[in-house]
Order: structure tokens, then sequence, then C-alpha cells
């Protein structure tokens, strides 16, 4: 044979995902048999089957035909990048956004998002769980000054413009979709305890709360800028709420700079 | 540790099936790469049905057959995998997938030449040292006739063996596909292949593409008749060996599965009684 293993490989994948007739050498010689159509299948399927597996709630929304077309397009854009196909389309979600024929689905990226987060709660590392008892140890004063540790298995999004929670968890549902949507923002908080995975809507200051307890704000800074983003905010009945879903896995005490 | 008889590849639709089912020799096999993950369900179930039954990881992306060393990131959530559910078997194929950063979720072939097999075997020994377990290498399926093999299928298997104390994965239905679509002797072929290595053994179904008339290793089908009638020459002649109904498509209920693999279990049952 000539030349090493590498410039095969190197000139069987541009065959494979590239222009087939420009292939040269040995190469040419396996393209131009039926069987390298089975590799280009494979390959393709492998693709598609596996965003499919990852986005169930965007594939639902559009149809198996439209939702292969695109996943075609974004595969040969994007290609996978390691076996773990769980972890395939990250950048699905963007590119819907600036995909022409989705236009008319303003909402379908932000589906797609929550299709994600959820993948993510559902193969995040598994935590301890934070209750209430926990915080009622301590004192207010101490309280205040401490920090809540999120769980892996928590994520949460605001959605200024669209219903994009109701749209997705309708979908995910099996529900259609209310004729009465009401066209305005949403947030979502998704979490996962004792192996289940749950999602109910967040208000905009949840979602604030939650970015600062994310960046390791004390609970006393983290619900002023809950309060800021909305200030007739219940805060005791949203914590109340997070405390219910799982949200917290630690106290930690916040460095005094902070 | 258990006798491994017939086992079956687990899906997520019947991982409660897995939990429950009773039967000797029963045994579950799954792709790693869909438990390579921090937690959750997934990997909750998986270490419930390995609390029942032995497991056996068969990876498709590890790329042994790529010109460069295994992926480290790879290998090292493998092993953490592996720590993790204690797998009876762990094998791979004689395939790539990886390639200059891309993974292309599929088993691609390439030229069995001496410079491949010296870059495979050194890949072999890497795993096999990360993960302190011997391995064992399927033989793919071919849908494509290279002009440029130095070495045929068989002995470049073998020889792979020799070098690396590495097991082999005899799969009848890639040898039946293979056949069909290079034109050679299934039975002769497997008659060939060398008995002693052997340390696991798959049975899968396969589909027709009408237009190129290929048979295409689909998993999507009952074994066929021609493979049973493989298996059974092949299992009196080596003996009794691991054997692994696989599925990965229109997958059926899991009796139906359970009922191909109490087949395979009844042909091992009865070389082993003659023995």
């Amino acid at each position: 044979m000539n030349g090493s293993l590498a410039a095969f490989q190197d000139a069987f994948v541009a065959a494979l995902t590239g222009a087939p007739d420009s292939a040269a050498g040995e190469v040419a010689a396996l393209v131009g048999q039926p069987g390298f159509a089975v590799y280009r299948n494979t390959l393709a399927k492998g693709c598609v089957d596996a965003l499919r597996a990852n986005f169930p709630a965007v594939e639902r929304l559009v149809g198996e035909e439209w939702f292969a077309a695109a996943a075609m397009l974004y595969a040969r854009e994007m290609p996978p990048r390691s076996g773990p196909l769980l972890e395939y389309g990250e950048d699905f979600p963007a590119f819907l956004q600036g995909f022409e024929p989705a236009r008319e689905l303003p909402y379908l990226s932000g589906v797609a998002q929550l299709d994600r987060l959820w993948l993510e709660v559902f193969s995040a590392v598994e935590q301890p769980v934070l209750a209430l008892a926990g915080l009622t140890t301590q004192n207010p004063e101490q309280l205040a000054q401490q920090a809540l540790v999120l769980r892996a298995a928590l994520r949460w999004r605001w959605f200024a413009e669209l219903p994009v929670f109701s749209i997705w968890s309708c979908t995910r549902d099996g529900r259609v979709v209310s004729a009465e949507l009401v066209w305005q923002g949403e947030g979502v908080l998704l979490s996962r305890s004792a192996g289940r995975i749950g999602w109910q809507p967040l208000e905009r200051a949840g979602c604030a709360f939650l970015d600062a307890c994310a960046a390791g704000r004390s609970l006393e800074q983290a619900s002023e800028m809950a309060l800021a983003v909305q200030p007739q905010l219940d805060f005791n009945d949203l914590l109340g709420r997070l405390l219910a879903a799982g949200a917290f896995a630690a106290l930690a005490p916040t460095t005094p700079s902070t | 540790m258990q006798l491994l008889g017939a086992g079956l590849g687990l899906k997520p639709e019947h991982y409660a099936d897995a939990c429950a089912c009773v039967a000797d020799g029963l045994w579950f096999e799954v792709h790693p790469e869909n438990y390579m993950v921090g937690g959750g369900p997934r990997l909750d179930w998986l270490e419930a049905v390995g609390a029942q039954h032995p497991l056996s990881l068969h990876g498709v992306s590890l790329s042994l057959a790529a010109d460069c060393a295994p992926d480290e990131t790879h290998l090292q959530r493998l092993k953490a995998l592996t720590e993790r559910v204690r797998p009876a078997l762990i094998s791979e194929h004689l395939a790539w997938s990886s390639w200059r950063g891309n993974y292309h979720p599929d088993l691609l072939p390439f030229p069995r030449t001496t410079a491949a097999l010296r870059r495979i075997a050194a890949n072999i020994e890497r795993t096999q040292e990360v993960l302190g377990q011997r391995i064992a290498i399927e033989n793919p399926s071919h849908y494509l006739r290279f002009n440029q093999h130095e070495w045929d299928e068989i002995d470049f298997l073998a020889e792979l063996s020799q070098r690396t104390g590495c097991g082999l994965l005899l799969d009848v239905n890639n040898v039946q596909v293979s056949a069909h679509n290079l034109g050679f002797d299934a039975d002769a072929y497997l008659r060939r292949f060398p008995a002693a290595p052997i340390i696991e053994v798959h049975l899968a179904g396969h589909s027709q593409d009408d237009a190129s008339s290929l048979l295409i290793d689909s998993h999507d089908a009952p074994v066929d008749a021609a493979v049973w009638a493989l298996y059974r020459h092949l299992i009196e002649r080596i003996g009794p060996r691991p054997t692994l109904i696989e599925r990965d498509d229109k997958l059926p209920a899991f009796e139906t599965l359970l009922a191909e693999r109490t087949r395979a279990q009844q042909v091992l049952d009865e070389v082993r009684t003659w023995q």
C-alpha cells in the first residue's frame, strides 16, 4: 500500500463527508463501489438519530422530515466531537436560531435549549439535597451571609419575549399547545430528585436569584438582586419552591469581599 | 465469577424487565458511551441491572484502528465506568470512527497492513493498560473490497491477540454479512477462526439493501436462520462461549428478545452436556 494509515483516513473522511468525486488513489476505488453508500448512510443516520434522541420536543414540533433535513445540515456543519452522543448537539439551539427555514418558528431555538437543559439535568452527578431543616439550624444573621450551593442537576432559564416553557412542556407531555397561549416572556426551572426530572415555571426574579447563587453571592445579596428585578416578589415563597424542587446541595460560607 | 451463558443487549425500554428477569447464565451488554455521564437515572438503572446480572461493556467509539493513540479523555471515562459497574467483559471493534477531533458515528474500514497492525496492537495495549483488564476485539461487517490488504482478516485478528493478549469477539452475523457482500464462504471462515482467543460471540439480525443487494448489519431484525445454523456449527466446534443477542433498532418486546436468548442458551447447554 502506498501512503500511511493516516493518509488513508484523511482521504476516506474527505470522501465520506465531502465530495466523493474528488477522491484519488485507493479511496477512489472504494468510493466507486455500492458499499461506500452504506457508510455514508450509516454516518448520516447516526448523527440524525442522536439529535432526534436529544431534541425530542423540537422534532415533535417540526415533524420527522423537517427535523431530519435540519439535523443533516447541522451534522455537516458541526459533526460530533466524541463518542458519547448524549452530548451531541451543543450548538443545535444556536444553529436553529440562525436557520432560515426556522424563521417562522421564533420559539424553536428556545425549545431546543430546554431539550438540552433537560439532558444536562438528566445526566448530572448525584448530590445530596439541602432540606429546609438544614437552613433552620442557623440564626437569620448567619444564614444571610452564607451562599446556597446549587445542585448539579438544576437548570433554569428566562425567556424574555416568548412563552417557550409553555410550548416546550406541552410538547414534551404530548399535549397540544393551547390556542389561548399568552405571547409573553416565561422562565423555567428544571430539577431532578430521586431519579425523576421535573419542571415548573419560574418567575424572572427566581431566575435572577439562581443566577446570583451560581455566582457565589450570599443569600442576602442574592435575595436583594431578586427583589431588584421584581419588587413585589414573595421571597419566602420562592425559597420554599426552590427547596421543594431540591435546588440546593449545601450552604457554604462566602468570602468577606463578596 | 458466575458462568456467562447467553446474554441480551440492554435498552432503556427494558430496564425493569431486565432487573426482574431470572435465567441461568443471563447477562446484559451495553454501549459504554451511553453511560458516560456524571449520574442520573440511566446510570442508576445500569447499576440496578448490574446488581442482578453480570454486565458487559461493548464500546463503539474507541477508534482503535485510527492512526493515532486512543483519546485519553475517552479512555479515562471508560475506566471510570468500568470501576463503577465492574463488567465481566469489555469489547471494542476492529474499526475506526474518531479522526482529527471529529467522531464519525460508524465503524469504518481500513486496509489491513502491517503498519496498521502495529498501530492497532499498540492501541489495544494502551487500552488494556488503562483499564487493567483484557478486552475483546470484534470482527466488523464489510461492505467494500480493498486492494491494499496485506493481511487476511483472521490472521490479522489472531496476530493482534498473540501480540497483545486481547481476546476476540466473533460476531457470526458480521461474518454472514461480510461473506455475502465480499463473496466468501462464511462457514469456511468460521471453521478457520482460532477457537482459543474467542471470549464472546455476537448474534444479530441484518437487512438487505434492495438497490445494491448488499446485506446490512442493521441489528433491526431477529437473528437470521443461516446465522443460527452457523452459530450451532461454531459452538459445536469451539465449545460454549458467552453469546449475545444484539438488537439496536425496531426493538421488540423483552419476551421476544428473551426467546431468542433462550434459543442461544439451549445451543450452549446442549454442547456443554456433550463435553
